[in-house]
């Protein structure tokens, strides 16, 4: 079998991050596993600028950021970079298998830092009744389609929650020419950014309904309309404010939660409610050696955190494989 | 006469407060960064952004490939910015930052790509 110091799973900023730190502290052997087939993760998809700002000082989109983590670890000789490389177990002493283009590899690590990102909430973890048409999609799914696949995926659309990946589309929509008729937020203030209230939907004349729900998605095959409701401080519906917004598009943008799979099949403790590990400390698990770093371990707001953090979560495993703390 | 305005400069979002006389901006306050003043008078006197969008790629290994305007440009031209790089058709390797339209729609700035983009690997 396979033997390395250090696997890092994710090749997204986090996974690049603590792969590259891992490697300055002194880390020789470090097999990097991306299932997609190009490093950089989310960052990817995220083409709009707003990145890098505490970083580079200066900003970036979502792809340059990455390209700049690329560039290094590629030059980095103490990093190997397996890509389309999907890990389907994960022991707690720290065996890995993973699925590649035509073989299942299996690796013996001493340490391993897991950078698996989030996952993005969907309709079923907010109930919204009504029925169940095609033309609804998680938010992020939406950007990927439009800003790297290149299809888009209706005329009219409105949003439901007001996070930042929800504003971003928003503007996203409205520059490709889709008529973004609302964004929906039953909180009392947008979940996103101020300046992405501002540049998003602002800029486009976009209402957002603060302190209203979709009480209703309408439509046989394809959503043909929602029904928004105004809610009361204990977010239930207010009676006769009911109005209806046609539509083939709806974003659900409500959120991320972590992805830890691996480590719950590792054994370790995660947080039932959060879907985050259960540690003393930012970066660690309940398994000595074993590190969650980037969306895996808390949801980030800015991509810089993650990148600050997970470089600490490099250092940590570096210095667990020297001093086995 | 003032106008409020968030600054979008950076994630903070600091809640400004121009005041003006006519177009003119007379001063800024809110701000907690040198940024912050400088949007606030672009903001009313020539609002810019950067353009960012992904033009389409062919014989390479991305679909799409991310371009972005290598300095803001007019906000009236975010529009007419988007029409046009749906014109655009890469089907030659890019290195990040190559420029793909000099002077991009007369603004001045030019359109360049924000990552690489190579000949898909072979099978």
């Amino acid at each position: 079998m396979d033997e390395r110091e250090l696997v890092v799973v994710g090749g997204g900023p986090a996974g690049m991050a603590a792969a590259l730190a891992a490697g300055a502290a002194g880390v020789k052997d470090i097999l990097l596993l991306e299932r997609d087939q190009h490093l950089g993760g989310i960052l990817n998809q995220c083409i709009h600028p707003g990145f890098g700002l505490h970083r580079f000082k200066e900003e970036l989109t979502g792809p340059e950021y990455a390209d700049r983590f690329v560039k290094q670890v590629t030059k980095t000789p103490s990093i190997e970079v397996s890509l389309r490389s999907f890990v389907v177990k994960l022991t707690s002493n720290m065996k890995i298998s993973y699925l590649r283009p035509g073989a299942l590899e299996e690796v013996q690590a001493k340490s391993v830092i897991l950078a698996t990102g989030c996952r993005e909430r969907t309709r079923e973890m907010i109930p919204i009744p009504g029925t169940r048409p095609s033309g609804i999609y998680p938010a992020g799914l939406a950007q990927k389609m439009i800003n790297m696949e290149g299809w888009i995926p209706g005329k009219e659309a409105v949003i439901v929650g007001s996070g930042d990946i929800g504003l971003i589309m928003a503007r996203r929509m409205a520059l490709e020419g889709m008529k973004v008729k609302a964004v929906i937020e039953i909180q009392k203030q947008s979940r996103g950014l101020a300046r992405n209230v501002a540049q998003c939907l602002d800029d486009y004349g976009i209402p957002l309904y603060l302190s209203h729900k979709i009480a209703r998605i309408e439509g046989a095959d394809r959503v043909e309309k929602v029904v928004v409701a105004a809610v009361d401080d204990a977010f239930c519906e207010k009676p006769g404010t009911r109005f209806e917004l046609s539509c083939d598009t709806v974003l659900i943008s409500v959120g991320l939660i972590p992805e830890n799979e691996l480590l719950e099949m590792a054994g370790a403790q995660v947080d039932r409610k959060t879907n985050t590990p259960v540690a003393a400390e930012v970066n660690r698990t309940s398994i000595r050696g074993m590190f969650a770093c980037g969306n895996a371990c808390k949801v980030y707001d800015l991509v810089d955190s993650v990148t600050r953090d997970s470089e600490k979560a490099g250092q940590m495993a570096a210095q667990f494989l020297k001093e086995g703390k | 006469m003032s106008r409020k305005l968030i600054c979008i400069e950076c994630p903070q979002g600091c809640s400004l407060e121009v005041a003006l006389e006519g177009n003119k901006v007379v001063s800024v306050t809110g701000n907690t960064c040198p940024r912050g003043d400088k949007y606030a008078r672009s903001e009313i006197e020539n609002p810019v952004r950067t353009f960012t969008s992904s033009v389409l790629a062919e014989e390479l290994d991305i679909k799409m490939l991310p371009v972005r305007t290598s300095g803001p440009i007019p906000k009236a031209g975010l529009l007419p910015a988007m029409r046009e790089v749906k014109k655009i058709l890469v089907s030659a390797p890019v290195e990040t930052g190559a420029v793909l339209a000099e002077n991009f729609m007369g603004t001045g700035v030019n359109l360049v790509a924000c990552r690489p983009a190579n000949k898909p690997p072979m099978e």
